[in-house]
Protein backbone atom coordinates (compact mmCIF):
# COMPACT_ATOMS: atom_id res chain seq x y z
CA UNK A 1 0.00 0.00 0.00
CA UNK A 2 1.11 3.63 -1.11
CA UNK A 3 0.10 4.91 2.72
CA UNK A 4 3.06 2.80 4.21
CA UNK A 5 6.00 3.26 1.28
CA UNK A 6 7.96 6.07 2.62
CA UNK A 7 8.19 8.63 -0.25
CA UNK A 8 11.75 9.41 -1.37
CA UNK A 9 10.96 13.47 -1.85
CA UNK A 10 9.43 13.87 1.10
CA UNK A 11 11.95 12.14 2.97
CA UNK A 12 14.44 14.61 1.29
CA UNK A 13 12.69 17.76 2.22
CA UNK A 14 11.96 16.09 5.20
CA UNK A 15 15.71 15.99 6.23
CA UNK A 16 16.32 19.30 5.23
CA UNK A 17 13.63 21.43 6.36
CA UNK A 18 13.65 19.57 10.17
CA UNK A 19 17.77 20.14 9.77
CA UNK A 20 17.47 23.71 8.65
CA UNK A 21 14.56 24.27 11.07
CA UNK A 22 16.84 22.27 14.35
CA UNK A 23 19.78 24.18 13.36
CA UNK A 24 18.21 28.06 13.47
CA UNK A 25 16.33 27.09 16.70
CA UNK A 26 19.29 25.17 18.09
CA UNK A 27 21.45 28.31 17.19
CA UNK A 28 19.40 31.56 18.19
CA UNK A 29 16.23 30.32 20.54
CA UNK A 30 16.56 27.84 22.58
CA UNK A 31 19.46 28.99 24.13
CA UNK A 32 18.11 32.25 24.63
CA UNK A 33 14.86 30.83 25.83
CA UNK A 34 16.10 27.91 28.20
CA UNK A 35 18.36 30.18 29.63
CA UNK A 36 15.93 33.24 30.35
CA UNK A 37 13.32 30.35 31.62
CA UNK A 38 15.67 28.75 33.95
CA UNK A 39 17.34 32.50 35.32
CA UNK A 40 13.79 33.39 35.97
CA UNK A 41 13.22 29.98 37.84
CA UNK A 42 16.18 30.56 39.43
CA UNK A 43 15.11 34.40 40.63
CA UNK A 44 11.95 33.80 41.67
CA UNK A 45 13.22 30.96 43.67
CA UNK A 46 16.37 33.24 45.25
CA UNK A 47 13.47 35.67 46.00
CA UNK A 48 11.15 32.96 47.52
CA UNK A 49 13.82 32.30 49.58
CA UNK A 50 14.56 35.85 50.20
CA UNK A 51 11.12 36.89 50.93
CA UNK A 52 10.85 34.12 53.86
CA UNK A 53 14.21 34.94 55.07
CA UNK A 54 13.38 38.47 55.41
CA UNK A 55 10.04 37.50 57.26
CA UNK A 56 11.83 35.40 59.43
CA UNK A 57 13.98 38.04 60.37
CA UNK A 58 11.04 40.59 60.81
CA UNK A 59 9.23 37.98 63.00
CA UNK A 60 12.76 37.51 65.30
CA UNK A 61 13.29 41.79 65.24
CA UNK A 62 9.56 41.99 66.39
CA UNK A 63 10.22 39.08 69.12
CA UNK A 64 13.45 40.81 70.49
CA UNK A 65 11.43 43.97 70.37
CA UNK A 66 8.69 42.40 72.29
CA UNK A 67 11.30 40.60 74.62
CA UNK A 68 12.78 44.23 74.90
CA UNK A 69 9.55 46.42 75.63
CA UNK A 70 8.96 43.30 78.27
CA UNK A 71 12.18 43.59 79.50
CA UNK A 72 11.90 47.53 79.69
CA UNK A 73 8.46 47.71 81.41
CA UNK A 74 9.66 44.96 84.08
CA UNK A 75 12.64 47.47 84.67
CA UNK A 76 10.21 50.19 84.81
CA UNK A 77 7.85 48.74 87.19
CA UNK A 78 10.82 47.48 89.62
CA UNK A 79 12.02 51.19 89.37
CA UNK A 80 8.79 52.28 90.58
CA UNK A 81 8.63 49.99 93.26
CA UNK A 82 12.19 50.13 94.14
CA UNK A 83 11.27 54.19 94.66
CA UNK A 84 7.94 53.61 96.10
CA UNK A 85 10.05 51.48 99.05
CA UNK A 86 12.56 54.26 99.23
CA UNK A 87 10.17 56.29 99.71
CA UNK A 88 8.21 54.75 102.45
CA UNK A 89 11.44 53.87 103.62
CA UNK A 90 12.56 57.94 103.95
CA UNK A 91 9.50 59.19 105.49
CA UNK A 92 10.07 56.33 107.90
CA UNK A 93 13.63 56.81 108.84
CA UNK A 94 12.80 60.74 108.93
CA UNK A 95 9.70 59.82 110.89
CA UNK A 96 11.62 57.96 113.39
CA UNK A 97 14.92 60.61 113.13
CA UNK A 98 12.21 63.10 114.11
CA UNK A 99 11.00 61.22 116.87
CA UNK A 100 14.05 59.80 118.41
CA UNK A 101 15.09 63.96 118.19
CA UNK A 102 11.80 65.08 119.72
CA UNK A 103 12.39 62.33 122.27
CA UNK A 104 16.22 63.76 122.96
CA UNK A 105 14.48 67.08 123.44
CA UNK A 106 11.96 66.22 125.79
CA UNK A 107 14.39 63.97 127.25
CA UNK A 108 16.81 66.75 127.99
CA UNK A 109 14.19 69.27 128.86
CA UNK A 110 13.09 66.92 131.37
CA UNK A 111 16.18 66.55 132.65
CA UNK A 112 16.73 70.53 132.95
CA UNK A 113 13.77 70.62 134.84
CA UNK A 114 14.18 67.55 137.30
CA UNK A 115 18.26 69.62 137.44
CA UNK A 116 16.20 72.90 138.34
CA UNK A 117 13.75 71.47 140.46
CA UNK A 118 16.61 70.05 142.36
CA UNK A 119 18.62 73.03 142.50
CA UNK A 120 15.14 75.14 143.54
CA UNK A 121 14.87 72.53 146.05
CA UNK A 122 18.07 73.08 147.66
CA UNK A 123 18.48 76.65 147.20
CA UNK A 124 14.89 76.40 148.70
CA UNK A 125 16.33 73.89 151.70
CA UNK A 126 19.46 76.03 151.75
CA UNK A 127 17.38 79.09 152.51
CA UNK A 128 15.06 77.41 154.86
CA UNK A 129 17.63 76.60 156.72
CA UNK A 130 19.34 79.76 157.12
CA UNK A 131 15.82 81.58 157.87
CA UNK A 132 15.95 78.76 160.60
CA UNK A 133 19.23 79.18 161.94
CA UNK A 134 18.67 82.91 162.02
CA UNK A 135 15.26 82.92 163.93
CA UNK A 136 16.78 80.24 165.96
CA UNK A 137 19.72 82.02 166.96
CA UNK A 138 17.56 85.06 167.22
CA UNK A 139 15.29 83.79 169.32
CA UNK A 140 18.09 81.74 171.54
CA UNK A 141 19.94 85.38 171.83
CA UNK A 142 16.66 86.70 173.01
CA UNK A 143 16.58 83.52 175.56
CA UNK A 144 19.63 83.68 176.82
CA UNK A 145 19.65 87.16 178.00
CA UNK A 146 18.25 85.52 181.34
CA UNK A 147 20.82 84.83 183.30
CA UNK A 148 18.39 82.10 185.07
CA UNK A 149 17.11 80.88 181.90
CA UNK A 150 20.99 79.87 181.36
CA UNK A 151 21.43 77.88 184.78
CA UNK A 152 18.16 76.30 183.64
CA UNK A 153 19.27 75.23 180.88
CA UNK A 154 22.84 74.37 182.26
CA UNK A 155 20.63 72.32 184.69
CA UNK A 156 18.55 70.59 182.43
CA UNK A 157 21.57 69.86 180.37
CA UNK A 158 23.32 68.34 183.39
CA UNK A 159 20.33 66.31 184.75
CA UNK A 160 20.09 64.61 180.66
CA UNK A 161 23.49 64.00 181.24
CA UNK A 162 23.35 62.78 184.68
CA UNK A 163 20.26 60.64 183.46
CA UNK A 164 22.48 59.09 180.87
CA UNK A 165 25.23 57.95 182.64
CA UNK B 1 -16.84 34.11 26.59
CA UNK B 2 -20.76 34.83 25.02
CA UNK B 3 -18.81 35.73 22.30
CA UNK B 4 -17.33 32.69 21.62
CA UNK B 5 -20.47 30.89 22.14
CA UNK B 6 -22.10 33.15 19.63
CA UNK B 7 -19.42 32.71 16.76
CA UNK B 8 -19.32 28.68 17.64
CA UNK B 9 -23.38 28.47 17.24
CA UNK B 10 -22.89 30.26 14.13
CA UNK B 11 -20.25 28.45 12.65
CA UNK B 12 -21.84 25.08 13.61
CA UNK B 13 -24.95 26.81 11.89
CA UNK B 14 -23.04 27.52 8.71
CA UNK B 15 -21.67 24.83 8.32
CA UNK B 16 -24.72 22.64 8.77
CA UNK B 17 -26.78 24.45 6.58
CA UNK B 18 -23.99 24.22 3.63
CA UNK B 19 -23.41 20.32 4.40
CA UNK B 20 -27.57 19.96 4.59
CA UNK B 21 -27.52 21.88 1.31
CA UNK B 22 -24.72 19.72 -0.23
CA UNK B 23 -26.34 17.17 0.52
CA UNK B 24 -29.66 17.45 -0.92
CA UNK B 25 -27.97 19.25 -4.04
CA UNK B 26 -26.33 15.55 -3.99
CA UNK B 27 -29.80 13.69 -3.37
CA UNK B 28 -32.63 15.68 -5.79
CA UNK B 29 -30.83 17.51 -7.95
CA UNK B 30 -33.31 18.63 -10.37
CA UNK B 31 -35.67 20.77 -7.37
CA UNK B 32 -32.46 22.59 -6.48
CA UNK B 33 -32.02 25.83 -8.16
CA UNK B 34 -28.03 26.43 -7.96
CA UNK B 35 -27.40 27.08 -11.46
CA UNK B 36 -23.50 26.46 -11.24
CA UNK B 37 -23.86 23.42 -8.75
CA UNK B 38 -25.92 21.81 -11.80
CA UNK B 39 -23.58 22.82 -13.81
CA UNK B 40 -20.82 21.46 -12.47
CA UNK B 41 -22.28 17.99 -11.73
CA UNK B 42 -23.16 17.95 -15.32
CA UNK B 43 -19.57 18.66 -16.18
CA UNK B 44 -18.32 16.40 -13.92
CA UNK B 45 -20.28 13.05 -13.93
CA UNK B 46 -18.06 11.53 -12.05
CA UNK B 47 -18.29 13.61 -9.34
CA UNK B 48 -21.86 11.92 -9.43
CA UNK B 49 -21.27 8.94 -7.58
CA UNK B 50 -18.69 8.97 -5.18
CA UNK B 51 -15.91 6.96 -4.42
CA UNK B 52 -15.34 6.85 -1.06
CA UNK B 53 -11.60 5.04 -1.05
CA UNK B 54 -10.55 7.59 -3.53
CA UNK B 55 -11.78 10.67 -1.29
CA UNK B 56 -10.38 8.88 1.65
CA UNK B 57 -6.79 8.36 -0.07
CA UNK B 58 -6.58 11.75 -1.71
CA UNK B 59 -6.98 13.15 1.42
CA UNK B 60 -4.61 10.85 3.23
CA UNK B 61 -1.78 10.85 0.50
CA UNK B 62 0.22 13.59 -0.83
CA UNK B 63 -0.56 15.26 -4.35
CA UNK B 64 1.16 17.84 -6.40
CA UNK B 65 -1.31 20.68 -5.86
CA UNK B 66 -3.60 21.81 -2.74
CA UNK B 67 -7.49 21.61 -2.92
CA UNK B 68 -9.12 24.94 -2.48
CA UNK B 69 -12.31 25.23 -0.62
CA UNK B 70 -15.42 24.59 -2.85
CA UNK B 71 -13.42 23.88 -5.94
CA UNK B 72 -12.67 20.56 -7.83
CA UNK B 73 -11.41 21.94 -10.65
CA UNK B 74 -8.57 24.18 -9.63
CA UNK B 75 -5.56 23.45 -6.96
CA UNK B 76 -2.81 25.50 -6.03
CA UNK B 77 0.06 24.68 -8.28
CA UNK B 78 3.01 23.63 -6.56
CA UNK B 79 6.27 22.93 -8.68
CA UNK B 80 7.56 19.66 -9.45
CA UNK B 81 11.16 18.71 -9.32
CA UNK B 82 11.91 15.33 -11.23
CA UNK B 83 15.69 14.55 -12.58
CA UNK B 84 14.35 12.40 -15.62
CA UNK B 85 16.37 10.43 -18.25
CA UNK B 86 17.95 13.48 -19.44
CA UNK B 87 18.36 15.89 -16.27
CA UNK B 88 16.44 17.79 -13.74
CA UNK B 89 13.33 19.20 -14.82
CA UNK B 90 11.19 21.64 -13.05
CA UNK B 91 7.96 22.72 -13.93
CA UNK B 92 4.64 24.19 -12.25
CA UNK B 93 2.25 21.26 -11.50
CA UNK B 94 -0.73 22.89 -13.14
CA UNK B 95 0.53 21.69 -16.75
CA UNK B 96 -0.39 17.91 -15.62
CA UNK B 97 -3.90 18.44 -13.99
CA UNK B 98 -6.70 16.34 -14.75
CA UNK B 99 -4.45 13.88 -16.71
CA UNK B 100 -2.66 15.93 -18.94
CA UNK B 101 0.45 15.00 -19.91
CA UNK B 102 3.63 17.78 -19.70
CA UNK B 103 6.05 17.46 -22.46
CA UNK B 104 9.56 19.61 -20.79
CA UNK B 105 12.15 19.87 -23.32
CA UNK B 106 12.07 16.26 -25.23
CA UNK B 107 10.28 14.23 -21.92
CA UNK B 108 7.25 13.93 -21.49
CA UNK B 109 5.73 13.91 -17.74
CA UNK B 110 2.06 12.50 -16.23
CA UNK B 111 1.22 12.10 -13.31
CA UNK B 112 -0.15 8.11 -13.42
CA UNK B 113 -3.58 6.90 -13.83
CA UNK B 114 -5.04 5.01 -11.02
CA UNK B 115 -4.33 1.56 -12.47
CA UNK B 116 -0.77 2.28 -12.40
CA UNK B 117 2.04 0.91 -10.42
CA UNK B 118 2.88 4.91 -9.25
CA UNK B 119 -0.79 5.91 -9.11
CA UNK B 120 -0.92 9.60 -8.45
CA UNK B 121 2.96 10.14 -8.79
CA UNK B 122 4.68 12.10 -11.56
CA UNK B 123 5.96 9.42 -14.26
CA UNK B 124 8.40 10.03 -17.68
CA UNK B 125 6.78 8.05 -20.12
CA UNK B 126 9.67 6.65 -22.84
CA UNK B 127 8.68 4.97 -25.30
CA UNK B 128 4.84 4.39 -24.43
CA UNK B 129 6.60 3.08 -20.15
CA UNK B 130 6.13 4.75 -17.40
CA UNK B 131 9.27 4.99 -15.86
CA UNK B 132 9.41 6.99 -12.32
CA UNK B 133 11.57 9.50 -12.01
CA UNK B 134 13.87 10.87 -9.46
CA UNK B 135 11.22 12.86 -8.10
CA UNK B 136 11.67 15.55 -5.58
CA UNK B 137 8.42 17.83 -6.24
CA UNK B 138 7.32 20.29 -4.00
CA UNK B 139 4.48 18.88 -3.01
CA UNK B 140 1.31 19.32 -1.20
CA UNK B 141 3.09 17.26 1.99
CA UNK B 142 6.64 19.29 0.93
CA UNK B 143 4.86 22.88 0.93
CA UNK B 144 2.88 22.25 4.22
CA UNK B 145 6.22 21.14 5.70
CA UNK B 146 8.04 24.38 4.96
CA UNK B 147 4.95 26.25 5.93
CA UNK B 148 5.53 24.64 9.43
CA UNK B 149 8.92 25.12 9.76
CA UNK B 150 8.64 28.65 8.82
CA UNK B 151 5.57 29.41 11.81
CA UNK B 152 7.87 27.21 13.93
CA UNK B 153 10.66 28.98 13.65
CA UNK B 154 8.87 32.37 13.62
CA UNK B 155 7.16 31.64 17.05
CA UNK B 156 10.49 30.31 18.80
CA UNK B 157 12.01 33.53 17.46
CA UNK B 158 9.71 35.48 18.28
CA UNK B 159 9.50 34.23 21.45
CA UNK B 160 13.06 34.13 21.91
CA UNK B 161 13.37 37.79 20.90
CA UNK B 162 10.86 38.70 23.84
CA UNK B 163 12.82 37.39 26.57
CA UNK B 164 15.99 38.55 24.72
CA UNK B 165 14.53 42.11 25.26
CA UNK B 166 12.67 41.90 28.45
CA UNK B 167 14.88 39.45 30.89
CA UNK B 168 12.93 38.30 34.15
CA UNK B 169 10.02 39.17 32.65
CA UNK B 170 7.70 36.46 31.97
CA UNK B 171 5.39 36.84 28.25
CA UNK B 172 1.93 37.55 28.50
CA UNK B 173 -0.89 36.16 26.53
CA UNK B 174 0.25 34.27 23.16
CA UNK B 175 3.58 34.17 23.69
CA UNK B 176 2.88 33.41 27.64
CA UNK B 177 1.30 30.39 26.01
CA UNK B 178 4.14 29.01 23.81
CA UNK B 179 6.59 29.85 26.78
CA UNK B 180 4.47 27.77 28.97
CA UNK B 181 4.33 24.53 26.32
CA UNK B 182 8.06 25.14 26.35
CA UNK B 183 8.55 25.28 29.76
CA UNK B 184 6.17 22.17 29.89
CA UNK B 185 7.76 20.15 28.15
CA UNK B 186 11.35 20.94 29.64
CA UNK B 187 10.31 20.81 33.24
CA UNK B 188 8.00 18.42 32.47
CA UNK B 189 10.03 16.08 29.91
CA UNK B 190 13.33 17.01 29.80
CA UNK B 191 14.48 17.48 33.42
CA UNK B 192 13.54 14.72 34.90
CA UNK B 193 14.05 12.09 32.41
CA UNK B 194 17.96 13.20 31.71
CA UNK B 195 18.66 15.44 34.39
CA UNK B 196 22.02 17.22 33.97
CA UNK B 197 22.55 16.43 30.49
CA UNK B 198 18.84 18.32 30.06
CA UNK B 199 20.72 21.15 28.90
CA UNK B 200 22.38 19.52 26.02
CA UNK B 201 19.49 17.66 24.55
CA UNK B 202 16.58 20.08 25.18
CA UNK B 203 17.31 21.81 21.96
CA UNK B 204 16.42 18.67 19.83
CA UNK B 205 13.98 17.32 21.69
CA UNK B 206 11.80 20.90 21.86
CA UNK B 207 12.30 21.04 18.25
CA UNK B 208 10.89 17.73 17.65
CA UNK B 209 8.33 18.70 20.22
CA UNK B 210 7.29 21.97 18.89
CA UNK B 211 7.69 21.00 14.93
CA UNK B 212 5.51 17.66 15.36
CA UNK B 213 2.63 19.72 17.69
CA UNK B 214 2.31 22.37 14.48
CA UNK B 215 2.55 19.62 12.08
CA UNK B 216 -0.36 18.03 13.56
CA UNK B 217 -2.59 20.92 14.67
CA UNK B 218 -1.93 22.58 11.04
CA UNK B 219 -2.76 19.34 9.67
CA UNK B 220 -6.21 19.46 11.47
CA UNK B 221 -7.42 22.92 9.53
CA UNK B 222 -8.88 22.02 6.90
CA UNK B 223 -8.40 24.89 4.16
CA UNK B 224 -5.09 25.83 2.31
CA UNK B 225 -2.12 26.86 5.29
CA UNK B 226 -3.24 23.13 6.42
CA UNK B 227 -4.94 20.03 5.48
CA UNK B 228 -1.77 18.22 4.48
CA UNK B 229 -1.96 14.64 6.32
CA UNK B 230 1.70 15.24 7.54
CA UNK B 231 2.48 13.49 10.24
CA UNK B 232 0.35 11.10 9.34
CA UNK B 233 2.84 10.42 6.36
CA UNK B 234 5.22 7.71 7.47
CA UNK B 235 8.15 9.78 5.82
CA UNK B 236 7.88 12.40 7.69
CA UNK B 237 7.58 10.30 11.08
CA UNK B 238 10.27 7.71 9.74
CA UNK B 239 13.01 10.75 9.55
CA UNK B 240 11.84 12.02 12.69
CA UNK B 241 12.33 8.28 14.27
CA UNK B 242 15.62 8.10 12.12
CA UNK B 243 17.15 11.58 13.82
CA UNK B 244 15.78 10.37 17.54
CA UNK B 245 17.76 7.44 16.35
CA UNK B 246 20.68 8.78 15.16
CA UNK B 247 20.63 11.36 18.48
CA UNK B 248 20.73 8.12 20.29
CA UNK B 249 23.59 5.71 19.17
CA UNK B 250 25.81 8.61 18.72
CA UNK B 251 25.60 10.40 22.29
CA UNK B 252 25.78 6.82 23.40
CA UNK B 253 28.35 6.27 26.36
CA UNK B 254 29.99 2.87 26.65
CA UNK B 255 27.68 1.68 28.62
CA UNK B 256 25.17 1.62 26.75
CA UNK B 257 27.24 -0.52 23.77
CA UNK B 258 28.29 -2.56 26.49
CA UNK B 259 25.37 -3.85 27.11
CA UNK B 260 23.73 -4.41 23.75
CA UNK B 261 27.05 -6.16 22.83
CA UNK B 262 28.13 -7.70 25.71
CA UNK B 263 24.85 -7.89 28.41
CA UNK B 264 24.65 -9.03 31.87
CA UNK B 265 23.54 -12.72 31.21
CA UNK B 266 24.48 -16.31 31.40
CA UNK B 267 27.45 -17.22 29.04
CA UNK B 268 25.34 -19.39 27.05
CA UNK B 269 23.55 -16.82 25.86
CA UNK B 270 26.33 -14.82 24.15
CA UNK B 271 28.75 -17.84 23.55
CA UNK B 272 28.73 -19.52 20.56
CA UNK B 273 25.67 -18.16 19.47
CA UNK B 274 25.01 -14.32 20.48
CA UNK B 275 21.57 -14.60 21.52
CA UNK B 276 21.00 -11.48 23.42
CA UNK B 277 23.39 -9.53 21.60
CA UNK B 278 20.90 -9.87 18.45
CA UNK B 279 17.73 -9.29 20.11
CA UNK B 280 19.40 -6.25 21.90
CA UNK B 281 20.67 -4.88 18.15
CA UNK B 282 16.93 -5.71 16.99
CA UNK B 283 15.69 -3.71 20.24
CA UNK B 284 18.19 -0.90 18.94
CA UNK B 285 15.47 -0.67 15.74
CA UNK B 286 12.44 -1.47 17.22
CA UNK B 287 12.66 1.54 19.07
CA UNK B 288 12.50 3.92 16.60
CA UNK B 289 10.34 1.76 14.33
CA UNK B 290 7.90 1.82 17.50
CA UNK B 291 8.34 5.70 17.31
CA UNK B 292 7.30 5.87 13.34
CA UNK B 293 4.25 3.86 13.77
CA UNK B 294 2.69 5.26 16.74
CA UNK B 295 2.82 8.75 15.20
CA UNK B 296 1.90 7.86 12.09
CA UNK B 297 -0.58 5.62 12.79
CA UNK B 298 -2.39 8.09 15.05
CA UNK B 299 -2.50 10.74 12.94
CA UNK B 300 -4.11 9.00 9.79
CA UNK B 301 -6.47 7.32 11.90
CA UNK B 302 -7.87 10.44 13.39
CA UNK B 303 -7.93 11.80 9.82
CA UNK B 304 -9.22 8.78 8.62
CA UNK B 305 -11.92 8.73 11.01
CA UNK B 306 -13.14 12.33 10.28
CA UNK B 307 -13.28 12.00 6.59
CA UNK B 308 -15.00 9.21 6.70
CA UNK B 309 -17.66 10.93 9.08
CA UNK B 310 -18.04 13.53 6.59
CA UNK B 311 -18.18 11.13 3.31
CA UNK B 312 -21.11 9.42 5.18
CA UNK B 313 -23.46 12.34 4.72
CA UNK B 314 -22.80 12.30 1.01
CA UNK B 315 -23.09 8.24 1.25
CA UNK B 316 -26.26 8.47 2.67
CA UNK B 317 -27.89 11.45 0.64
CA UNK B 318 -27.12 9.31 -1.99
CA UNK B 319 -29.39 6.59 -0.60
CA UNK B 320 -32.35 9.18 0.35
CA UNK B 321 -32.61 12.82 1.31
CA UNK B 322 -34.16 11.68 4.44
CA UNK B 323 -31.32 9.33 5.61
CA UNK B 324 -28.89 12.32 4.14
CA UNK B 325 -30.22 15.32 6.46
CA UNK B 326 -29.93 12.33 9.28
CA UNK B 327 -26.47 11.57 8.47
CA UNK B 328 -25.35 14.95 8.35
CA UNK B 329 -26.55 15.71 11.87
CA UNK B 330 -25.30 12.67 13.71
CA UNK B 331 -21.72 12.85 11.28
CA UNK B 332 -21.36 16.21 11.87
CA UNK B 333 -21.62 15.75 15.41
CA UNK B 334 -19.44 13.33 15.52
CA UNK B 335 -17.02 15.11 13.35
CA UNK B 336 -16.83 17.67 15.51
CA UNK B 337 -15.80 15.68 18.70
CA UNK B 338 -13.82 13.50 16.52
CA UNK B 339 -11.96 16.49 15.77
CA UNK B 340 -11.65 18.24 19.29
CA UNK B 341 -10.02 14.54 20.22
CA UNK B 342 -7.51 15.00 17.54
CA UNK B 343 -6.78 18.58 18.90
CA UNK B 344 -5.71 16.76 22.28
CA UNK B 345 -4.54 13.75 19.96
CA UNK B 346 -1.99 16.19 18.53
CA UNK B 347 -0.92 16.93 21.50
CA UNK B 348 -0.62 13.86 23.20
CA UNK B 349 1.52 12.49 20.68
CA UNK B 350 3.70 15.29 20.18
CA UNK B 351 4.22 14.82 24.05
CA UNK B 352 4.76 11.10 23.74
CA UNK B 353 7.26 11.08 21.00
CA UNK B 354 8.89 13.69 22.80
CA UNK B 355 9.13 11.61 26.00
CA UNK B 356 9.74 8.42 24.45
CA UNK B 357 12.76 10.09 22.54
CA UNK B 358 14.12 11.71 25.77
CA UNK B 359 13.67 8.63 27.46
CA UNK B 360 15.76 6.18 24.60
CA UNK B 361 18.52 8.89 25.04
CA UNK B 362 18.49 8.82 28.41
CA UNK B 363 18.67 5.08 28.59
CA UNK B 364 21.78 5.30 26.34
CA UNK B 365 23.64 7.62 28.32
CA UNK B 366 23.00 6.40 31.86
CA UNK B 367 25.37 7.63 34.31
CA UNK B 368 25.16 5.18 37.17
CA UNK B 369 26.53 1.86 36.75
CA UNK B 370 25.48 0.76 40.34
CA UNK B 371 21.59 1.06 38.95
CA UNK B 372 22.64 -1.82 36.46
CA UNK B 373 19.75 -3.89 37.49
CA UNK B 374 16.96 -1.49 37.64
CA UNK B 375 17.98 0.20 34.25
CA UNK B 376 18.16 -3.06 32.13
CA UNK B 377 15.02 -3.59 33.97
CA UNK B 378 13.44 -0.55 33.05
CA UNK B 379 14.63 -0.76 29.60
CA UNK B 380 13.30 -4.07 29.17
CA UNK B 381 9.67 -2.91 30.17
CA UNK B 382 10.05 -0.19 27.79
CA UNK B 383 11.28 -2.38 24.81
CA UNK B 384 7.94 -4.53 25.70
CA UNK B 385 5.42 -1.71 25.74
CA UNK B 386 7.16 -0.02 22.65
Amino acid sequence: MELFTPDFGLIFWMFIAFGILFLILWKFAWPVILKSVDSRAELIDKGVEYAQAAKEQLDNARQQAETYLNEARRQQADMLREADKMKTQIIEQARNEAQAEAQKVMDNAKLQIQQQQKEARQQFRNQVSDFALQIAGKIVNRQMQQDKAQDKLVDSLLDEIEKNN
Amino acid sequence: MTRLRLIISTLFLAVTASLAMAAAGDGIEATVAAEAAKERAAADSAEKSINPKEIIFGHLLDGYGWEVPFDHHHRIPLPVIVKGTDGWHCFSSAHLDHGHSYVDGRSEFRIAAPGSKYNGKVVEIVDGEEIRPLDISITKNVCALFITVLLCACLMLWLAHYLKKHPYKAPRKGLGGIEAVVTFVYDGVVKPILGPDARRFAPYLLTVFFFILLMNLLGLVVIFPGGANLTGNIAVTLVLAVCTFLVTNIFANRHYWKEILWPDVPMWLKVPIPIMPVIEIFGMFTKPAALTVRLFANMMGGHMIVITLTLLIFIFSAMSPVAGGAATVVSLFFSIFMLLIDVLVSFIQAYVFTMLSAIFIGLAHEHHTEHEKDESLGKKIIDTLV
